[in-house]
């Protein structure tokens, strides 16, 4: 048994207390920049209100739609500050986007550290149910760090659900999302824009809201249930043969909700963001992030506690294994990461292309570091046998995978929600490891509450003496 | 030390010895072939030959010979392309992924499912050649320097690099193969009685030996064709998917094409390494080595990649709505309500709804239903790349000019040569190689076989 005591305990709560000032800090400083910026739009507000005759609590100022104002939405995003420069002569709708996405500094942040973890979870839960529904054998040494990964995923859920509710009530400057602005989708509003009104099937407050809950249900629900089966194992008088072909048809079960809920889930959260863009593909880059998020934390976890005396049945071979699943699906990132990008830049046409124009131009260094980061280094750092073998260079690969693929969620958010305003500081360190305090606490928590080896597993002896 | 759970079910069934797989594989080789063999070989050399004189009379009067028109430019012969290059990935995955992933059961189908491969990338290679119309000029698909003035290539065409990845992977594909057929030809060499067959089986099997050196080479080699060949799998289709998702035609240009080719070419593969193997195995009386664990296990396969083509299929049409673009929007509709709309629902019927009866153990573990839905599969697979192509093209930007297709005999002709081409060299092949992978097949005899297993299983009971 696990023993979740000691400096592991004391440092997940020093982190959690340093996320929960980064997080406060980050909504204080928004607000009293909020307040100072306030007041110099506030008259701006005002003297517009009085030339056209709109009220100041206009959601996106006192701007009357003409051609120009058209053509911008049908052929640019709102994200390329150039475009509002080029269509909007007053230079007030401007003003008003900045203001927006310094309110929006604070949720971005949030979000983007909420989502990385949320991702984390939900991957080890996903490779979990592979696992069960492929028959996989080798991996029954590491499922119950697997399960323990999958148990923190209630945690962010609902800190995304708050998140959404804060969006669709418009409270605390939430406007991460754009097509959640007032009066977006109604003709006779100043701020109509035809596109995302055509979208509001799908893209409205209570739809969103549905589609939050099922995710929550769907994903903790399948969580909770598969940790349950698994604890089957350690008791006496059970029918291990019989409990394990019933987890194979849940993890089936679920495998199946995922593959619809990943990608729309995907183009909720994320890709709605910059609402007039969208991508086929989009889905199933975010899941490919995740997923490699989740086996590059994986392996950290197995490694700390092989450090701590823990798991000595994960031999080299299991490592080795492990590694290869994190080289691999790096490379699998990249493709999808390259398909989606070249298809675009090729085509070069307005309604996509200007969704990689603000990050080229305005995120070009995290950009291109984020992708040597993701592809470069867990290609060349883990190659080798050898290297896949070596603590050392696993965790270099594995702490530059993290940090690159944090980044990636960074920049599917930012340039939508902040734009041109982005910075990345204190905060945005302080909240991850925040979260990360938080993940360590559940995670460890739920690995002391069970033995670390499923032993009655049918396929525990076979994984025991994996050998490759 | 290698230890295979209790729970799992055997791979060689009955009581097998090494002998017995030997006498058994090399059996079809060293006798002659029953009449079945010849009738079904000559009506498939006789469409072979018809689809030969399609091709010459292509070639000598004109691509007007095909129902091709200035608004549909692209039909039939782009269609059979992309369906037999799709059908080639099976033999790939199954010969590379599954041996990274170790899954044993690649084990008895590898072979066959790589002359597949081969089979179908040689049809599949003959449309691009056919269709240039002039195809004594095919070697400027080729970055060779030439006689013609600074004449090259446009490496910024997603054709081109159809010719690299191919060519790449039909290199590989046949290395790959032949590697592994070594140790196989050098057992049939050993048994052969007759000094003309001796002879070929000879050269044919590289002085292959047997002894540890060979064998640490053969794997190592293996290892490492198998790395080589995994980006392939992922590679060839993606950038086929390329020749349409590069351009700004509605329901062509669309990001999720590349991954979503892939899954739906192994889908149409492991559709046809089905049909092939459920044949063979009764033919040749391999039902102990192919078994309905095996079938089984395709069929999940099939579903699955079934489903993800599915998901895509959802994907695209919603994102088509989602976009606001009218043109998307209207590429879609027209494809679902258009004057195509059979094709549309033919596709979806075969690919989407079919195999989702094999989440029904006792329908994927049914030969006949298995053997059904494998042609059903890719009938639909066919209809796919039909829809993808004509009804993208039919009804472009301009109404003016739209119109529809009809293929000409030319176009049945070709395409019917192409399938009675893929099984004259099936037939020849089944009748002259090992079909199944015997030598990496005895690797898992003592782990994997039915009397060993029972064996194991006393052993453990008894402790």
């Amino acid at each position: 048994m696990f023993e979740f005591t000691g400096r592991l305990k004391t440092l997940s709560i020093v982190l959690i207390l340093i996320g929960a000032v980064s997080v406060g800090l980050s909504f204080f400083a928004g607000s009293s920049s909020h307040s100072d910026d306030g007041h110099a739009e506030h008259t701006e507000h005002a003297a517009h209100g009085e030339e056209h005759g709109h009220g100041e609590d206009n959601h996106h100022g006192g701007h009357v739609p003409d051609a120009d104002e058209y053509s911008y939405h049908k052929t640019a995003s709102r994200a390329i500050p150039e475009n509002n420069h080029k269509y909007q002569g007053e230079g007030h709708h401007d003003e008003e986007h900045a203001h927006h996405q310094m309110e929006n500094k604070p949720w971005a942040n949030l979000l983007v550290n909420n989502f990385f973890f949320l991702a984390i979870s939900l991957g080890a839960l996903f490779f979990l149910a592979v696992q069960y529904a492929a028959q996989a054998g080798w991996t029954v040494v590491i499922l119950r760090v697997l399960e323990a990964m999958s148990q923190f995923l209630w945690l962010p859920m609902l800190i995304l659900l708050l998140i959404v509710l804060a969006g669709v009530g418009h409270f605390g400057g939430n406007h991460i999302w754009h097509w959640m602005a007032e009066g977006i989708m109604d003709p006779e509003s100043a701020n109509y824009d035809s596109i995302i009104a055509g979208k509001q099937a799908y893209l409205n407050g209570p739809f969103f809201i549905i589609r939050t809950l099922v995710y929550f249900i769907g994903w903790v629900g399948a969580a909770m249930l598969l940790r349950k089966l698994s604890k089957k194992n350690d008791m006496t008088g059970v029918d291990y043969a019989k409990n394990w072909v019933k987890t194979r048809n849940l993890s089936a079960g679920f495998l199946v909700f995922f593959a619809v809920t990943s990608s729309t889930s995907a183009w909720d959260f994320i890709m709605s963001i910059d609402t007039h863009w969208f991508s086929t593909l989009f889905g199933w880059y975010v899941f490919a992030g995740m997923f490699v998020s989740a086996l590059t934390v994986l392996m950290l976890i197995v490694l700390y506690l092989k450090s701590k005396g823990y798991l000595e049945q994960v031999n080299k071979s299991h490592i080795q294994d492990m590694a290869k699943f994190m080289f691999a699906f790096s490379i699998f990132w990249t493709y999808l990461w390259f398909s989606q990008y070249m298809l675009i830049w090729y085509s070069n046409i307005p309604e996509e292309v200007t969704y990689y124009m603000i990050r080229f131009r305005e995120y070009k260094g995290l950009f291109i570091t984020m992708l040597a980061m993701n592809f470069l280094f867990p290609v060349l750092v883990l190659m080798s046998r050898d290297s896949k073998r070596n603590f050392g260079f696993i965790l270099v690969a594995g702490i530059t995978m993290i940090i690159g693929h944090w980044l990636d969620v960074y920049i599917m958010i930012y340039p939508g929600s902040v734009g041109v305003n982005w910075s990345i500081g204190l905060i945005n360190i302080g909240t991850f490891l925040g979260f990360a305090g938080l993940f360590i606490f559940v995670v460890f928590r739920s690995l002391a509450k069970a033995p670390l080896m499923p032993e009655n597993h049918p396929m525990y002896i076979e994984s025991k003496y994996h050998h490759i | 030390m290698h230890y295979e759970a209790p729970i799992r079910k055997p791979l060689i069934e009955g009581d097998k010895s090494y002998h017995d797989i030997t006498v058994e594989v090399a059996k079809p080789v060293e006798t002659s072939a029953p009449k079945s063999w010849w009738l079904v070989f000559s009506i498939a050399l006789v469409a072979f030959l018809w689809g030969v004189g399609c091709i010459l009379y292509t070639i000598g009067v004109g691509i007007g010979t095909w129902g091709l028109n200035k608004t549909v430019g692209w039909a039939w012969d782009i269609t059979n392309f992309v369906w037999w290059v799709g059908i080639g990935h099976a033999g790939t995955l199954i010969s590379a992924v599954l041996l990274l992933f170790r899954q044993k059961w690649r084990m008895s189908i590898n072979r066959s499912a790589e002359a597949m491969t081969i089979f179908s990338v040689i049809q599949a290679a003959l449309f691009p050649g056919i269709h240039m119309g002039r195809i004594w000029m095919a070697y400027f698909v080729l970055p060779i320097p030439n006689q013609f003035g600074s004449l090259w290539v446009n490496f910024n065409s997603p054709l081109l690099w159809d010719v690299f990845a191919i060519s790449t992977y039909f290199s590989v594909s046949v290395v790959f193969w032949y590697v592994g057929l070594i140790p196989d030809f050098a057992m049939i060499r050993d048994r052969a009685v007759k000094p003309v067959q001796k002879h070929i089986y000879k050269i044919l099997s590289f002085g292959w030996g047997g002894k540890a050196k060979h064998w640490q080479r053969f794997e190592e080699v293996s290892l490492v064709l198998a790395g080589l060949a995994t980006p392939l799998v992922l590679s060839v289709h993606t950038i086929v998917s390329m020749d349409f998702a590069t351009s700004v035609i509605p329901g062509w240009h669309t990001t999720i094409f590349p991954p979503y080719f892939v899954a739906g070419a192994i889908f149409s593969g492991f559709a046809m390494v089905q049909t092939l193997l459920i044949i063979v195995r009764k033919v040749f009386k391999m039902e102990q080595y192919i078994t309905i664990q095996h079938i089984e296990m395709m069929n999940i396969i099939i579903m699955l990649t079934g489903s993800i083509v599915g998901i895509a299929y959802i994907t695209e049409l919603f994102i088509a709505w989602y976009s606001g673009v009218e043109y998307e929007q209207y590429a879609f509709l027209n494809r679902a309500t258009g004057p195509y709309w059979w094709a549309y629902w033919s596709m979806m019927t075969c690919n989407v709804f079919s195999p989702q009866f094999m989440w029904f153990k006792k329908l994927r573990t049914s030969i006949i239903f298995t053997f059904i839905i494998s042609i059903v599969v890719n009938i639909g697979m066919w209809f796919e790349r039909f829809v993808i192509i004509v009804t993208s093209l039919h009804r472009d930007y301009l109404p003016s000019s739209w119109s529809m297709f009809s293929p000409t005999f030319v176009d049945i002709g070709i395409f019917i040569g192409t399938i009675g081409f893929f099984f004259v060299l099936f037939l020849l092949y089944a009748r002259t190689f090992p079909v199944i992978a015997q030598a990496e097949l005895k690797t898992i005899l003592k782990s994997s076989g039915d009397n060993y297993k029972k064996l194991q299983a006393k052993e453990e009971h008894g402790h």
